[in-house]
């Protein structure tokens, strides 16, 4: 499983006010201590970032690879600060992901960027049409995605498909629909296509001390299709326990007494 | 359009080990694909074969096996001068069997003389072995890892029962360290992980998940060896990625087609080509399951056996 780290996002106070103040301490600690924890990636989520976005997004990029020898999910909606941010990314430590693209006309600027950086992407399987009812309707948006990257020349082994995982308290029969949407979008391509979710979307709205829980059976259940990757918190012991463990069961990792450990 | 043969690539990579010192030094290990198919990967180094002595003449030993040291079985120093000189070894492993409780008893600190003895006789790489008894075993492969500091000897084996005291040693006098199990792939994992967590650098390990001779258990060795390897390569199993030892003569000279008369079984043919047909059988089973180190007897099985990796390299 490709762990990519969710903490250092916009939406968090912390983060928010380091980004502000170009206060490079909490957001290496963040990165770092993830890192440690065995993300493979740090998602670096500046959001919409219109102001100085390619200013601040370089400087992200740099702040955590500075201490971090890990690749960066670069996450923004500006195509511009992308662009800086894949400028500025160090490959030595890995090739970077793009976080993301859609069936949307206004992201497809996003695969050209991925073309032209050598870059990984994650595709959301969402339209300009509103969310998709179920799993077939993930698979046609993907179908098109996958069309899309083709013509701007990103293969196919470079992508990650997203179910769009919805919030189980408002909208519980889309659980199993983004579940279904992980097996069949392996079976889109041969070699199976790649796929991801934002883990956390599960939970949205649930009492706090039930979130922990839900993500991680959730997580067991996607795991179980063939989910390659997810964007989560790795600091989330429990978590990650719940994740060696089924690892183990699925075979991806040799069971030793100390499996926890390691 | 011609035939593409499909290759495999692992993420991956068998630690690289080395043993000795000065220009016999000799590495192990290394290699980012299965045995022999370097047309898929990187082989570093080929498989090295160390000439098994004892501390005490090998009286239990069958003839075949002990006819071949028989000038020279009377003291190891004598012993380990004659494998490296006249039998051209690249490596010699020295058991020390006259310290188990059921043979002479022999204290750790005469076993720490015979290894300073041999070490200065010798040049090439020398694997310090104990005699295999659990609380014996922790004092003298401490007091021999003394002995040998500063010659970047293997020493072994450290177990379950014992790992603590050797994994001290090993480190403090510089040496690699083989870590046994018995036969379970889970174990020698476990085992892997305790020795590092006691700081004990993976890099500096080796790994023997037991021996067993041909036809009795070798297709059961040879899964494990074989399951190591593809944890250590397919899943990149750090915990999986020291090179394996197969300590094959102790295990195959004492099955009965080693020491069966033939006037007992006449269908089976010369005792003697049986005898070292069967460790040279035996330690090609394994080579190729992905065994990097062998540690074997018979001169005529060992040729046999560089033979075979020659041809395969």
């Amino acid at each position: 499983m490709i762990i990519i780290g969710e903490k250092i996002s916009v939406i968090a106070k912390k983060v928010r006010e380091a980004m502000n103040a170009r206060d490079p301490k909490p957001i290496q600690e963040l990165a770092n201590t993830q890192w440690k924890a065995g993300a493979h990636f740090i998602d670096v989520n500046t959001g919409p970032a219109e102001e100085k976005g390619e200013e601040l997004m370089t400087w992200m990029v740099q702040s955590i690879q500075a201490v971090v020898h890990a690749p960066l999910c670069l996450d923004t909606t500006n195509a511009s600060a992308l662009e800086a941010g894949l400028k500025a990314h160090n490959n030595q430590w890995g090739r970077p992901l793009i976080n993301s693209t859609s069936n949307d006309p206004e992201r497809f600027g996003m695969l050209e960027l991925a073309a032209k950086y050598n870059a990984q992407i994650v595709a959301l399987t969402v339209g300009k049409g509103g969310l998709p009812a179920d799993a077939e309707e993930r698979c046609g948006i993907a179908a098109e995605i996958m069309a899309r990257a083709a013509e701007f020349g990103v293969p196919l082994e470079d992508i990650f498909l997203d179910p769009l995982i919805l919030q189980v308290c408002t909208t519980q029969d889309q659980a199993m629909h983004s579940i279904k949407a992980i097996k069949m979008f392996q079976e889109l391509n041969d070699p199976p296509m790649k796929t991801v979710v934002g883990l956390s979307n599960i939970s949205n709205g649930v009492p706090k001390q039930m979130r922990g829980l839900i993500d991680r059976v959730y997580l067991t259940l996607l795991m179980y299709e063939g989910l390659t990757a997810a964007i989560m918190n790795p600091l989330d012991k429990e978590l990650m326990d719940t994740l060696k463990t089924t690892d183990v069961f699925l075979g991806k990792t040799l069971y030793a007494h100390s499996y926890l450990e390691m | 359009m011609s035939y593409v043969v499909p290759k495999e690539s692992c993420s991956g990579k068998v630690l690289n080990v080395d043993f000795g010192k000065g220009d016999k030094a000799l590495n192990i290990g290394g290699e980012n694909c299965l045995p022999f198919l370097s047309f898929e990967g990187e082989i570093l180094n080929r498989p090295v074969i160390a000439y098994e002595i004892q501390d005490i003449p090998p009286v239990d030993w069958p003839d075949t096996v002990q006819n071949a040291y028989k000038d020279v079985s009377g003291d190891p120093v004598t012993w380990a001068k004659y494998c490296q000189n006249e039998l051209k070894a690249k490596a010699i492993a020295l058991r020390l069997v006259s310290t188990h409780p059921d043979r002479d008893n022999r204290s750790a600190e005469d076993a720490a003389k015979t290894i300073k003895d041999v070490l200065t006789a010798i040049e090439v790489p020398l694997i310090i072995l104990g005699s295999n008894h659990i609380e014996k075993d922790a004092t003298v492969l401490v007091a021999a890892a003394e002995a040998a500091s500063g010659y970047n000897c293997i020493i072994g084996k450290a177990q379950e029962g014992n790992y603590k005291t050797i994994v001290a040693a090993a480190l403090a006098h510089n040496h690699k360290l083989i870590a046994m199990s018995e036969l379970d792939i889970n174990l020698a994992k476990q085992l892997n992980i305790l020795i590092t967590q006691m700081g004990f650098d993976k890099e500096k390990l080796i790994t023997d998940p037991m021996c067993s001779a041909l036809g009795y258990g070798l297709e059961y060795t040879y899964s494990v060896m074989e399951r190591i390897r593809l944890a250590g390569l397919m899943q990149n199993d750090a915990t999986m990625q020291p090179p394996i030892l197969g300590d094959v003569g102790m295990y195959v000279w004492k099955v009965k087609e080693t020491v069966a008369s033939e006037s007992d079984v006449p269908e089976w043919g010369t005792l003697a080509e049986r005898g070292i047909a069967w460790e040279a059988m035996t330690a090609t089973g394994m080579i190729i399951a992905g065994t990097n180190l062998l540690i074997m007897r018979h001169p005529k099985a060992i040729e046999t056996v560089e033979k075979t990796i020659a041809e395969l390299t």
